[in-house]
């Protein structure tokens, strides 16, 4: 009985079975028929719609900007809200924002921002000063947990509140003294504290939407979501489709809509850069975040006019555990970054036009060019090493080069483990761990070498120098040294004048350049490729793009 | 077969309860915190974010509670992704990935029968050898290779083909859906062409050559049901492989799917996504296996008995 029917239900069930394969491969022919040469790219429609597709990344953990970190959260975040201050986008120095004017007492400590007069919110609302009140004192609130909560220290009480020495937020140096006026005190002059207002802790977030989809200090509402979204930039948030797509339309209520001319970003976050530079090259993308570092010589030999190359407001260094005792003596440290062709590095290895790096501070940080007397010279570096009890290299103890698992840095970490062997004669060895190991490893103290890149939060070398401060979070060198604490702490801020303070700087560099518990690598590049129908896009150190300024015109062919 | 059914997703509990506490333990345990980053975070803000998501109690008392928590059905809230829940990162992602996984799937089942049929039919012949050399390369070529070049060849130089995407350009479900089915094509094929020429072998095969009927009626009646077999067995495992490995598939095609959640999530320690997708993706597997023995012993009347026989 079981055979007989089962035999009748297989017949039919194999021929649907055959036939159903036949429509199948006559489907997959069709669709690949119909999908075949007739695709208008995203960067011609785009250009005809004023759409840009903006290559971002990854995708975005938050768009909250005191929550937020992140290149990618950044680009977004700067579409749809906006601070006091912008910044021209080709030399960075501050230019109206929200605030129309500003003025700024004598003794550098007092600034009164006139907000415009129309500036409102994405929904309409009147956007007032007591917003940005409102705004400062929830960055500063523990709870949210404000990676970048320090951005505000500079305001007068800022860090004694955030830190819960006092508890009365009407201490801390902002006040609204009426809808359009700003006033905010700061601690001592601080010549940078215009270009925080840019940077995204500092922006005003609207206080109705946040606390309708919970409280000021609660992370992780839903607040920043599509459709919830409420911000003063010259976009606004449209559609996050997860993994997919982040897209913005031009905000009708800015102040300055009038003079935006795109009608819509499109952010598409992409992980692995060499789709994303396939992408580009099928014309899915306007802009890229990256480009394989392997392909960089292929656009450069082919002078592609949308390879751009741009310094990068960024340092690419190694630190040195002076724990350690090899490196306890900075003879052997001077000699280790005296022994390295950084030059060879750039040529033959990062590729991507990055800079030698002599001193920490990128040149021309604020008009600060760092004076360095390192060099390559491999005949002192071994001079030194003798001097500190290593003749030829003999009885340097094994060390490691601790790096975290990436191509680019294995391929640095290799060409500086040949250097030290060939110009030092010392056996250094490589460890790779995982990211979050390698973090762990290296805020435990426990490498000897360790790789390491600092991009800069605000132009400023303050904002370089000040990470080697003693038992500082982003030290993690071990070195301390009192008389660098007292120059970056207490003398640089009390000078009166941008040059003399500039000299501060330079004088704590030297010490650290000295004393080297940090050996400068290279300056950063970005490297993007940028279709030739992206108009307004400068490239500047901070790599941030002026959204609102950027329009789309494809060239006469 | 319901008994049969039955007792195999009861024995699923304590497996998938084995899954939950080992990866607790192991994510737990690996150096690293979600965290933990490469600007150094202020204490207070550790504080403020262990209280947060409840990582300042005994490790032992976070895994109860978690274990309360996805008894009833929720995964918590991702550490990573500000404001989204697992469930919610799951649910946009498996749509995709499933639709991802069913057109390979169909891709390796036309593709692999088709040739591994075809080859049994004239074993150590030329329509023998070229499938099954073609197979062996489907088997060796990984998809990080196949796809970019799949990519620059129908993608860029001949311009067909979109080169990523997923439902965005009329086509862009075609490299990814082959890229991804290829490698099962491969194995498909062989086991086909395994499993059709000991069928072909058989008795009631000789048979049916003898009451006269045509080769291909032999083939699509009574030698597919038995031959394919081996490749029903290995469905389920196949499914839920394509399910939880697209991750490379995925990346190279730009691809909103699970698979490049469940690595990211690895990456940084986002404790919440690791446990959510492995549990979520172990009750898949479980469930696809189940499947396919179910199918398997429903083609095959030997299996049935045994069943039978030991109810």
């Amino acid at each position: 009985m079981i055979f007989c029917s089962d035999n009748y239900s297989t017949r039919p069930q194999s021929i649907t079975l055959s036939s159903n394969l036949k429509t199948l491969l006559l489907l997959v022919i069709f669709f690949s028929l119909t999908g075949c040469g007739n695709n208008e790219s995203n960067v011609s429609s785009g250009n005809k719609t004023g759409t840009l597709y903006w290559g971002n990344g990854t995708e975005p953990q938050s768009l909250d900007p005191q929550i937020a970190t992140g290149v990618p959260e950044h680009h977004i975040i700067s579409a749809v809200m906006e601070g006091l201050v912008l910044k021209n986008r080709k030399t960075l120095e501050p230019v109206p924002g929200v605030a129309e004017s500003w003025d700024i007492t004598e003794n550098g400590r007092v600034y009164t921002f006139t907000l415009r007069d129309n500036a409102r919110w994405s929904n309409g609302d009147p956007h007032v000063a007591q917003d940005y009140v409102w705004s400062w004192w929830r960055a500063l609130q523990p709870a949210l947990g404000n990676l970048y909560a320090y951005m505000l220290f500079p305001i007068e009480n800022a860090q004694q509140y955030y830190e819960g020495d006092i508890s009365d937020f009407n201490e801390v140096g902002v006040k609204a003294l009426d809808d359009r006026t700003l006033q905010v005190t700061l601690n001592y002059p601080t010549p940078y504290f215009l270009q925080l207002l840019d940077h995204y802790s500092l922006f005003p977030v609207h206080q109705a939407t946040i606390e309708k989809f919970g409280t000021a200090d609660q992370r992780g509402t839903r607040w920043t979501y599509e459709g919830n979204l409420v911000g003063n930039g010259p976009f606004q948030l449209v559609d996050w489709k997860i993994n997919r797509r982040i897209v913005v339309q031009s905000n009708p209520y800015y102040w300055d809509a009038d003079n935006v001319s795109l009608k819509e970003i499109v952010f598409i976050p992409i992980e692995n850069i060499v789709t994303e530079e396939r992408m580009f090259r099928a014309g899915q993308l306007h802009v890229t975040s990256s480009l394989p570092a392997d392909k960089i010589s292929v656009y450069r030999e082919a002078k592609d006019p949308e390879l751009k190359i741009a310094p990068y407001l960024g340092t690419y260094y190694y630190r040195l555990n002076v724990k350690k005792p090899q490196f306890q003596d900075p003879r052997v440290r001077r000699a280790l970054a005296m022994s390295v062709d950084r030059q060879r590095l750039v040529d033959n290895i990062t590729k991507g036009g990055q800079i030698p790096a002599y001193a920490m501070t990128p040149p021309g940080t604020m008009g600060y060019y760092p004076k360095s007397n390192l060099k390559f010279d491999p005949e002192g570096a071994r001079r030194l090493l003798a001097e500190a009890g290593y003749p030829d290299g003999k009885g340097f103890p094994a060390t490691e080069i601790l790096y975290n698992t990436n191509e680019g840095h294995r391929k640095v970490a290799v060409a500086l483990q040949e250097m030290w062997k060939k110009n030092l004669n010392i056996d250094i060895r490589l460890l790779n761990q995982e990211w979050k190991v390698y973090l762990d490893s290296e805020s435990a103290g426990e490498y000897e070498i360790s790789r390491a890149g600092w991009i800069g939060d605000y132009v400023d070398p303050n904002n370089f120098l000040d990470l080697f401060l003693c038992g500082g979070g982003n030290n993690r060198t071990g070195w301390c040294n009192e008389e660098y604490d007292r120059l970056i702490l207490d003398v640089a801020p009390s000078m009166s004048s941008h040059k003399e303070r500039l000299e501060v700087f330079q004088q704590a560099e030297t010490m650290l350049l000295n004393e080297m518990p940090i050996i400068p690598i290279y300056t950063y590049t970005s490297v993007q490729l940028v279709d030739s129908s992206v108009k307004n896009f400068d490239a500047n150190i901070m790599n941030a793009a002026s959204y609102k300024d950027i329009y789309l015109q494809p060239d006469q062919e | 077969m319901y008994r049969f059914a039955i007792s195999r997703l009861l024995q699923a509990i304590p497996v998938l309860l084995m899954v939950i506490t080992v990866t607790f333990f192991l994510v737990h345990s690996a150096p690293g915190g979600p965290f933990s980053a490469d600007k150094a975070v202020p204490p207070e803000v550790i504080k403020a974010l262990e209280e947060q998501y409840n990582l300042n109690q005994p490790v032992w008392q976070q895994y109860l509670s978690y274990l309360g928590d996805v008894l009833q059905g929720d995964f918590g809230p991702s550490f990573k992704y500000s404001g989204r829940t697992v469930n919610e990162l799951i649910a946009a992602g498996l749509p995709i990935t499933a639709e991802l996984a069913f057109y390979a799937m169909l891709v390796a089942l036309s593709v692999g029968i088709t040739a591994g049929v075809g080859a049994a039919m004239r074993p150590n012949t030329m329509q023998d050898y070229l499938p099954m050399t073609g197979a062996m390369i489907g088997i060796c070529m990984p998809s990080f290779l196949l796809g970019p070049l799949l990519v620059l060849i129908f993608g860029i130089h001949l311009d067909w083909l979109p080169v990523s995407g997923w439902g965005d350009i009329p086509g862009d479900k075609i490299l990814p859906s082959i890229t991804l089915g290829t490698g099962y094509a491969a194995y498909i094929a062989r086991l086909s062409r395994g499993g059709m020429l000991e069928v072909l072998s058989q008795d009631y095969i000789r048979t049916a050559r003898a009451k006269g009927l045509s080769e291909r009626l032999i083939i699509i009646k009574h030698a597919l049901r038995g031959g394919l077999i081996p490749v029903v067995a290995f469905l389920g495992p196949a499914f839920a492989g394509l399910l939880a490995g697209s991750f490379v598939v995925e990346t190279i095609f730009q691809i909103p799917g699970l698979g490049r959640f469940y690595v990211q999530a690895a990456f940084n320690r986002d404790y919440t996504l690791i446990l959510g997708m492995t549990i979520f993706l172990s009750t898949l597997i479980i469930l696809f296996n189940l499947l396919s023995d179910m199918l398997a012993i429903w083609l095959n009347p030997k299996l049935r008995q045994e069943i039978r026989g030991t109810n």
